[in-house]
């Protein structure tokens, strides 16, 4: 355990969230290896999403520790903005800036905290548009992007950053069913090039495919987790077993 | 006299229109410096006070709110009267201009404060979501990311603001600033005649109804980029 442990991406211990007096995350503990891809599932309702936003501190969680990279992202000394960089996070909105370009969306960060100059920015992002297969819509407007491109042109603006680790927070559930598709084959080419990933998402498909282990949250715990094989089996805890047979239905 | 000649000779009267015209655009020429500099000063104001706000400190939220609301309630006339008259028993002796110029930019900031902020809440919080993710600050967020499209939907009802509080240069007048219609009463008084009147009307129309025209323009023009 120790010497898995040195190399962590991503290590929370006990971490607790209320809201007010309602305790949503009941203390949760999970690790992140490197490159490896864990998807979260679970009932709506399950803090699922709360916990991924703990992860970069879009939520403050009430207790516990995150290290992410080796860096205490909960020490009150951390640079939380430096720190958010090397965390990228998708939205299930996409939540582009809607009076910038996909250019624009994809460069703002790069300029404004690291610092780079206007035709560095623009060659790195043009790169990153380049991975999820936009290229050619760097000087397009959201709305003049279907879904499945916006969707992209967000992944792209939180990879041009080179973070350590990517949260996906339910990105394709926004979606028309037939651009899934193209959300999921840049996520797949992510995996590929040895990206670590957390999703949390409701494509069992995809979790079955491209997932190293999953995570069956419920009720703001951790119930079950393991290989897809495992929980998608007959060996899962009883309530992930409920859970997917209700999906399947 | 026939009926047409009396209406030329109390409204438009061409000697009268010959002698005063000067004193008229004199009073177009204070009007607009006047109007420009509450303009600018107004917004600049209105915008820095949204930013505050957003910092959520409670106590300068409270004095920014009273602010707002005491401006908004009180007739431009009564706050014009008061800082006119009431400043100089304090030792505070303003020209009058800069009474007019001082009470119109902080009535134009107390509606701005309003429309920036109502602007900035209707951002989605989504958007401080993916800016903050990124890494920005929150003044980076604020600036680049919320502000841009908070400032964008407040542009109609801005410029409807802007223009009804820069209309009241004209209440001025009662302090004796020689804008268009003190320029236009005092030349009334001086010939008995309404021609100066309504040449200080059609100076305000030649004035006003561009910026109310480019109002309308700029109104369709960002409600069409919004969709």
């Amino acid at each position: 355990m120790m010497s898995a442990r040195r190399n962590l991406i991503l290590e929370v211990r006990g971490l607790r969230k209320s809201f007010g007096g309602t305790e949503v995350l009941k203390g949760i503990d999970f690790a992140v290896q490197p490159q490896e891809l864990v998807f979260i599932i679970g009932p709506s309702g399950a803090g699922k999403s709360t916990f991924l936003r703990c992860l970069n501190r879009l939520e403050e969680p009430t207790e516990g520790s995150i290290f992410v990279d080796g860096i205490d992202l909960l020490h009150p000394k951390t640079d939380i903005n430096a720190t958010r960089r090397r965390i990228g996070m998708v939205f299930q909105a996409f939540n582009l800036y809607p009076h910038m370009t996909a250019l624009g969306n994809v460069t703002l960060a790069l300029r404004k905290v690291i610092g780079l100059a206007n035709a560095r920015a623009e060659a790195i992002g043009i790169a990153a548009l380049d991975r999820v297969g936009l290229k050619d819509k760097a000087r397009a407007y959201p709305n003049e992007l279907s879904g499945g491109q916006q969707q992209r042109v967000a992944i792209a603006r939180a990879i041009a950053l080179e973070p350590k680790i990517m949260l996906f927070d339910e990105p394709t559930s926004a979606l028309d069913p037939e651009l899934v598709g193209s959300v999921l084959a840049v996520m797949r080419d992510l995996r590929a090039s040895g990206m670590t990933m957390v999703v949390v998402s409701h494509e069992m498909r995809f979790a079955r495919e491209a997932a190293h282990r999953v995570v069956f949250m419920e009720d703001g715990l951790v119930c079950d987790e393991g290989p897809p094989t495992k929980i998608f089996g007959p060996d899962a805890n009883p309530r992930a077993r409920k859970f997917l047979a209700g999906i399947a239905r | 006299m026939d009926r047409g000649t009396l209406f030329i000779d109390t409204f438009f009267k061409p000697e009268l229109i010959v002698r005063y015209l000067p004193d008229i655009l004199k009073g177009m020429v204070v009007t607009i410096e006047i109007a420009v500099l509450v303009v600018v000063a107004g917004i600049s104001l209105g915008l820095a006070l949204t930013v505050v706000r957003s910092l959520g400190s409670r106590l300068l939220n409270v004095l920014i709110v009273v602010f707002v609301d005491v401006a908004r309630a009180l007739p431009p006339l009564v706050l014009i009267l008061i800082v006119y008259f009431g400043l100089p028993n304090v030792g505070i002796l303003l020209p009058s201009y800069a009474v007019l110029w001082l009470v119109l930019s902080l009535l134009l900031a107390a509606f701005a404060e309003e429309i920036f902020w109502a602007g900035i809440l209707s951002v989605r919080k989504g958007q401080w979501e993916a800016a903050r993710s990124t890494g920005l600050t929150y003044f980076q967020a604020l600036f680049h990311v919320i502000l841009p499209q908070a400032v964008r939907l407040t542009v109609p009802p801005l410029t409807n603001r802007t223009i009804a509080i820069t209309k009241n240069t004209a209440l001025g007048t009662v302090i004796g600033v020689p804008e268009i219609l003190n320029q236009a009463t005092t030349a009334e008084s001086f010939s008995f005649n309404a021609t100066p009147l309504m040449m200080g009307a059609i100076a305000y129309l030649v004035l006003f109804v561009p910026v109310v025209i480019a109002g309308r323009y700029i109104e369709t023009r960002f409600a069409w980029r919004r969709a």
